[in-house]
């Protein structure tokens, strides 16, 4: 019962520690995030729905049709360098495709999971 | 002497039809000899038969990434106005910009809009939306000119042309990000070009 207490302050820690630090972010919690899939308005949407599984491959826009380029930056160099358009994306898509804007927790694991592919 | 006054008649006549050619030929060498006529005589073309459209390049980053960005010269300001006060709910997507982008756009999208435009493709949009007693329309492809244009493309020939929806135009107007909707232009996948 005692270690409670400890067990809390490191959690609380750990937090902060991801909260100041978005690169360190968890791959596999990422891909879970990536291809998790939610019921908004109706529709069972994904980050998979424009970008497809795979980060290497590129998409397309699920309403238009228009292209778009892959997000690993293994294969498309210019992809997540941008920290303004990055901020841009995550809140629109998050929204659309959560009903709700991601963590800072969760926008350092899709970035891990999206770097390290 | 009849015949004398024929022949100066018929030669003066001649000699008329000749220079009028001539200066008619000349003409149109003229058109085509400086590049300033050049751009004069395809600017002529495009105000009837396209919109303006003058590349801006935030416009075309921030509303460029989803869908063409359509020229500001497709819809009268009202309508850009609505669209850009709703995006975070913009056709079911969200769209949202920071404040500062956002009034960047709409400066542009309404000084270009079809309101003013002396390009006769947003002359007509304009006269087809005039009076309605409705809210702006936010779709180009519900305004009434537009769907005239456009009568012919059966929903068959629509998934076709491979466009997700009428609202893809580059799907078969080959330069429409440029504002040029000339039928010259159109190819309809599977069909080739298009002849009215």
């Amino acid at each position: 019962m005692k270690r409670l207490p400890v067990l809390f302050s490191i959690a609380v820690l750990m937090n902060t520690a991801m909260a100041a630090n978005p690169a360190a972010g968890n791959a596999g919690a990422g891909q879970q995030l990536w291809t998790a899939e939610h019921e908004v308005k109706d529709e069972t949407r994904s980050c998979t729905t424009c970008h497809t599984a795979d980060p290497r491959q590129g998409g397309k826009h699920i309403r238009t049709g228009k292209a778009i380029k892959p997000l690993s930056p293994a294969v498309n160099p210019s992809s997540l360098t941008d920290e303004k358009k990055i901020e841009k994306w995550f809140r629109r898509n998050c929204k659309w495709t959560m009903g709700r804007e991601c963590s800072v927790r969760e926008k350092a694991d899709i970035m891990a999971f999206l770097k390290s592919n | 002497m009849k015949t004398l006054f024929f022949s100066i008649a018929a030669l003066s006549l001649m000699g008329a039809l000749l220079i009028g050619a001539g200066n008619a030929l000349s003409d149109y060498d003229g058109r085509y000899s400086h590049e300033d006529d050049d751009d004069r005589w395809e600017h002529m073309m495009r105000r009837s038969t396209g919109v303006y459209a003058r590349p801006n390049p935030t416009y075309t980053e921030e509303c460029g990434s989803c869908h063409i960005a359509y020229p500001p010269g497709l819809l009268p300001a009202d309508s850009w106005r609505r669209i850009m006060s709703s995006l975070q709910d913009h056709f079911g997507d969200n769209a949202e910009l920071d404040q500062a982008t956002n009034q960047e756009i709409m400066t542009f999208l309404l000084t270009y809009a079809a309101d003013n435009s002396s390009y006769r493709r947003s002359q007509r949009m304009m006269t087809a939306v005039k009076g309605a007693s409705t809210q702006p329309l936010l779709r180009i492809t519900d305004n009434p000119y537009f769907r005239h244009e456009h009568h012919e493309i059966s929903p068959r020939l629509l998934k076709q042309s491979g466009a997700a929806s009428m609202s893809h135009c580059n799907a078969c107007h080959q330069r429409a990000e440029q504002g040029s909707f000339s039928e010259r232009e159109i190819v309809i996948k599977g069909i080739g070009r298009w002849d009215d």
